[in-house]
């Protein structure tokens, strides 16, 4: 069923980025339809041109506003922070050379979501711009305490690995800290849902807001992307082949931090999509970067919106947190992949 | 290009581990390093490349500090190979070796035919058409060698350094990578253990030890038995070989102390 596409197959890759866009496009308009109401297809469909003025057929009124104003805002913004995770775990790994690197691990989502809830329980300012800046300053400063930690470049990829632990370890430290001093009861059965990560309340302006962030980063990421091919070998062997190691390591570290802090302000931290999709990536279309970032983009969007409608679906009138479903879709279909991987070696 | 090293002084980790070095290739010569280990030729290596700034000293590359050129001028006049740099990525090895085209393509430029030219071309020259398309994880320690000096080739430099290029390669690709490299007449310096290769295949040799300049010369000049027993403490005798030109190197294994 999957195969390795040999290099040089665009063909093959195209089919392959074809088939996930309409993938995508089912996916999103089945998250319109399913919920605690189903809506029909059509219905969604025609909801969809209605609000883009382009038919004016007669609908129910609470089902399309339901379709445009929640759920497909919703299954948007889903798809984006999917492409944008797996974009961030797949530059990552490859800067790093390991397999394990992702905002999460490396402690960049624990950062983020300190500073963001420094913002909520301690006020620091108010309203959705500065909980957006204090998910930015903490994710910055989590990059940071890695950076240091792991002495920069001279140091191996484990050291930064140990450093991301101790950095996930010690943000997530102050941010419960945080919570459990200052947090009233409500303020902390926010912070907490939204901790394990949560589509519920993003609407239109979230999505503009992350379509450009997404969309800028991923411009950023493919002009680097045959630089990130020189990294296989490690920094020197990239800057002997004229790669500026020290510049293109901040700008892509900072597109990546940019895109988590961005993510976890709106929805929260979610695992597991940066560390599995890049693998499954991978994969399937190997570790050249010029395919492998689009494969991400595709692949990442369409496995977040369909965790989301599996965290709508499962329990009846209860939404399970994202963060649950990532990690129970995942593990078994990345074991399934690395077992197929194992047998073929 | 000639290659100028002026007075090289290199500390790491508080250890002074290159001292006032100074060496000169010509254009078109091979240039022996050679020393027992840890005797700096690695750090000299990457100082001459331009992956490490020289605590003191400069190096010109035909004429031009190289302090002043930016990494991609760099690329495209100088290939440096490492000993074993590997990888986990499942790439193949004309992916490796097409690397080398880096320095020469923009971002989003698309291959040419002297990309392909130049790739091909290389894994000829080191023998490796036939494995073009297998996987770098399942290539032995030899055939990883002999991609990564492929991937060199591909970057067209008019400056080549290898760092022990012959280390695990059996003594037919020795040869034939040796071989290749002086043939090639590129300005190449070469670390290399194996004094005879250095007597066959080096227009000149310099000697380190301990991160000190200590010989340059003809092989005829640098390898006598009395830097043998100074720099590497073996005994052995030189004769000039009956088969080529140069000396020709037997170490006396079970003899006293010379």
């Amino acid at each position: 069923m999957l195969h390795r596409l040999a290099p040089g197959e665009p063909l093959g890759l195209l089919a392959l980025l074809g088939g996930g866009v309409l993938a995508l496009g089912f996916c999103v308009a089945a998250a319109a339809g399913i919920g605690d109401f189903n809506i029909p297809l059509r219905t969604v469909f025609l909801a969809v041109t209605n609000n883009l003025d382009l038919t004016a057929a007669p609908l129910d009124r609470i089902e399309e506003s339901v379709v445009w104003n929640l759920r497909l805002s919703r299954a948007l913004v889903a798809a984006l922070c999917g492409a944008g995770l797996a974009i961030c775990g797949a530059i990552l790994q490859s800067l790093l050379r390991n397999p394990l690197a992702e905002p999460f691990v490396l402690g960049v989502s624990a950062g983020a979501s300190t500073g963001a809830v420094a913002v909520i329980v301690l006020g620091i300012g108010a309203g959705a711009v500065s909980l957006s800046f204090g998910a930015f300053a903490g994710a910055f400063a989590a990059f940071g305490f890695v950076a240091l930690l792991s002495n920069g470049t001279v140091s191996g990829p484990n050291q930064t690995i140990l450093a991301g632990v101790a950095a996930s370890q010690l943000f997530n430290a102050l941010t419960s800290y945080i919570v459990m001093t200052s947090a009233n009861a409500q303020q902390a059965r926010d912070v907490m849902f939204w901790l394990l990560g949560s589509f519920g309340g993003v609407r239109w302006p979230e999505f503009q807001l992350l379509l450009a962030v997404i969309a800028l980063s991923l411009v950023v990421c493919i002009w680097y992307a045959r630089t990130l091919d020189a990294f296989a070998f490690g920094d020197e062997e990239a800057a002997s082949m004229g790669v500026s190691v020290g510049r293109v390591r901040i700008v892509l570290f900072g597109v990546t931090a940019l895109m988590t802090a961005t993510i976890v302000s709106m929805v929260g931290a979610i695992g597991f999509v940066g560390l599995v999709v890049p693998h499954v990536a991978r994969f399937l279309v190997g570790p050249l970067h010029l395919r492998l970032l689009p494969a991400c983009v595709v692949l990442g969007a369409v496995f977040m919106v369909t965790a989301d409608i599996v965290s709508r679906v499962i329990l009846p009138q209860q939404t399970l947190p994202i963060g649950v479903v990532t990690a129970l879709v995942g593990v078994p279909f990345f074991s399934v992949l690395l077992y197929r991987a194992r047998n073929r070696m | 290009m000639s290659v100028v090293a002026e007075s090289l002084s290199w500390q790491a980790g508080g250890r002074q581990i290159l001292q006032d070095v100074s060496l000169r290739a010509e254009p078109g010569e091979t240039l022996g390093l050679i020393g027992p280990n840890g005797s700096g030729k690695s750090s000299l290596l990457r100082l001459l490349a331009g992956l490490r700034r020289p605590g003191a000293g400069r190096v010109e590359i035909d004429g031009q500090d190289i302090a002043r050129l930016s990494r991609r001028d760099m690329a495209l006049r100088v290939a440096l190979v490492q000993q074993q740099s590997t990888t986990e990525a499942n790439v193949t090895a004309r992916d490796v070796v097409r690397l080398g085209r880096t320095p020469h393509r923009g971002a989003l430029a698309g291959w040419t035919a002297a990309d392909e030219e130049a790739v091909a071309q290389a894994l000829a020259g080191v023998g490796m058409q036939h494995a073009a398309t297998r996987i770098w994880r399942t290539l032995s320690g030899g055939e990883r060698q002999r991609i990564q000096i492929a991937r060199a080739l591909a970057q067209k430099p008019s400056v080549l350094f290898l760092d022990e290029p012959t280390n695990h390669l059996d003594i037919e690709h020795q040869i034939a990578i040796l071989r290749l490299v002086r043939d090639l007449r590129l300005t190449s310096v070469v670390a290399l253990h194996d004094l005879n290769h250095a007597a066959t295949f080096c227009d000149r040799i310099v000697v380190l030890q301990k991160g000190r300049h200590i010989a340059a010369g003809t092989p005829d000049e640098v390898l006598t038995e009395d830097m043998l027993a100074r720099v590497f403490s073996v005994a052995g005798r030189v004769r000039p070989s009956p088969y080529r030109p140069g000396p020709e190197i037997h170490f006396l294994v079970d003899a006293p102390e010379a």
